[in-house]
């Protein structure tokens, strides 16, 4: 059992405590579940500005000549796609094609790259990524203490940032080294001024924002700034109600070693052309035509047409189950991830959820389940 | 979210649960610590009237968007009403959960049973 001791903290910590955060447990890390509640914390992202520690995002970096190549080896995407400043999301493939991680990849310039990586996952992605440079002219280096990351996300997030940094910010799915002059840099005797971070339009909520990759002993300094420029602090909680609405994919609920990327939905970010480790078998699933697992299944993002909210496990009567569900706080009705039989994938679909012995009736959806409006 | 309470003319079961006696029927609900714990309430599956509950088992379920959480009787008997209100606002258990928070009215099959309960300095003094 992990007792409180064996978690790491971030360079947050103590923001989140004067800040009367629920801490819990989650991959290791401490980390804020909730601030004044869920529902709040995702309606301020949805209709205003939220800022997310997320420092236990882990990050990767590789540099060198072959920079490229190993990594067109190694992810699922067409890696020659990302111009220098751009990023682009991927799957890390076992060869059966089994998902060990989904990851944003930045291209920092020529030949340096940016990984970021899930927090349950570092230890394991830095050690394949290390395994399989061999005979490649890369250096892979562990960028995990290098950086907080602080997440601004909502309707709002660009303009609070965009005035905190006075510059313009990068596109969405952009990447630019920017730095930041604190208005009181007196408070900030530990930093460099001017702070330098990185800045990505990039984000897991289904709003437009950023997200900021800082040296740990500027991040609280930097959050301070953001959260008094009108930035409410959203938790864990939040940004997995936010996400599920997105139908953004959870590694560890709705990823996993024994799901391939097709069945999973994410056969767009696989390339089998590039040759990439387990493109192989990727392309045998996709030969299939139906866009399912091998077994069949496919994940599917549902909504409850009755009362009720599926949990993860939840079986779906009739076969499948659920590996992400909530209540959604834009929607007011139940929602979720769920694989099931691909003759019952269709958007439309009538489907049936056991919720811990009752039948609730659900409906296969359209993906993503809440788009922000135009 | 209200502040911290524990009302002295309930009588409240470990799990988090209270009763209002009233002769050999009691209204049921969870307190103040419970809805704290569990966060803001969304959802809530309560028995039908008609149904019996018995003490120390589960008879309802209330969700927050995080969590489901069992619902423990702290006594037995029937169901002779629901609070029908939750079904529209189920927040009402975290802004008044002794009053508009109640979950159902219950006619006691034991209400010796009430004997076993804790007073209100005993459950809170529980909560340490």
């Amino acid at each position: 059992m992990t007792t409180a001791e064996d978690l790491r903290r971030t360079a947050l910590h103590e923001r989140h405590v004067a800040a009367g955060a629920r801490l819990v447990p989650f991959a290791g890390w401490e980390m804020p579940v909730q601030y004044v509640g869920v529902k709040d914390e995702h309606l301020a992202v949805r209709n205003d500005c939220g800022v997310f520690d997320v420092s236990h995002m882990g990050e990767i970096r590789t540099s060198g000549p072959q920079a490229l190549e190993f990594l067109q080896r190694i992810l699922s995407n067409d890696v020659t796609k990302i111009a220098v400043g751009g990023a682009q999301y991927s799957v890390l493939c076992k060869p059966d094609g089994g998902i060990l991680d989904d990851l944003f990849t930045y291209r920092l310039s020529d030949d340096v790259y940016l990984t970021v990586t899930n927090a349950s996952n570092h230890a394991k992605d830095l050690a394949w990524f290390r395994q399989h440079a061999e005979g490649f002219d890369v250096t892979v280096d562990d960028a995990f203490d290098d950086y907080a990351m602080l997440a601004v996300q909502g309707p709002n997030a660009r303009r609070i940032v965009g005035e905190l940094l006075d510059a313009e910010l990068p596109a969405p799915f952009r990447i630019a080294a920017m730095s930041w002059e604190p208005a009181h840099p007196a408070d900030s005797a530990d930093q460099d001024v001017p702070v330098e971070l990185l800045v990505a339009g990039t984000g897991y909520t289904g709003e437009d924002g950023v997200e900021l990759l800082v040296a740990p002993e500027s991040a609280a300094a930097l959050w301070d700034a953001v959260v008094a420029a009108g930035a409410a602090p959203a938790g864990l909680g939040a940004r997995d109600t936010l996400r599920l609405e997105a139908c953004y994919h959870l590694y560890g609920n709705d990823l996993s070693e024994d799901r391939d990327p097709i069945g999973a939905g994410l056969g767009w970010a696989c390339k089998e052309d590039t040759g990439f480790l387990g493109c192989d078998a990727v392309r045998d699933v996709r030969a299939q035509g139906n866009g399912a697992h091998p077994d069949g299944l496919k994940l599917v993002p549902f909504r409850f047409t009755d009362k009720g909210i599926p949990r993860p496990g939840n079986e779906v009567v009739g076969g499948g189950v659920v590996t992400s569900g909530t209540f959604s706080p834009t929607l007011e009705v139940g929602i979720g991830l769920a694989y099931v039989p691909v003759e019952h994938a269709t958007p439309g679909t009538p489907i049936e959820i056991d919720v811990r012995g009752r039948v609730r009736p659900a409906e296969v959806a359209t993906r993503p389940l809440y788009k922000r409006p135009a | 979210m209200a502040d911290a309470s524990y009302p002295e003319d309930l009588k409240y079961h470990p799990e988090h649960d209270w009763a209002r006696i009233d002769g050999d029927t009691a209204v049921f609900g969870i307190t103040w610590f419970a809805q704290d714990a569990l966060g803001e309430v969304v959802f809530v599956d309560l028995p039908e009237v008609g149904s019996t509950v018995t003490k120390d088992q589960s008879y309802a379920e209330v969700e927050s968007v995080k969590a489901v959480s069992d619902v423990i009787a702290p006594l037995s008997g029937e169901i002779v009403a629901i609070n029908d209100d939750l079904e529209g606002g189920p927040e009402a258990i975290n802004e008044a959960s002794y009053d508009g928070g109640w979950l159902v009215k219950v006619r006691l099959s034991e209400p010796a049973q009430v004997d076993d309960l804790l007073d209100r300095d005993a459950y809170v003094a529980s909560l340490d």
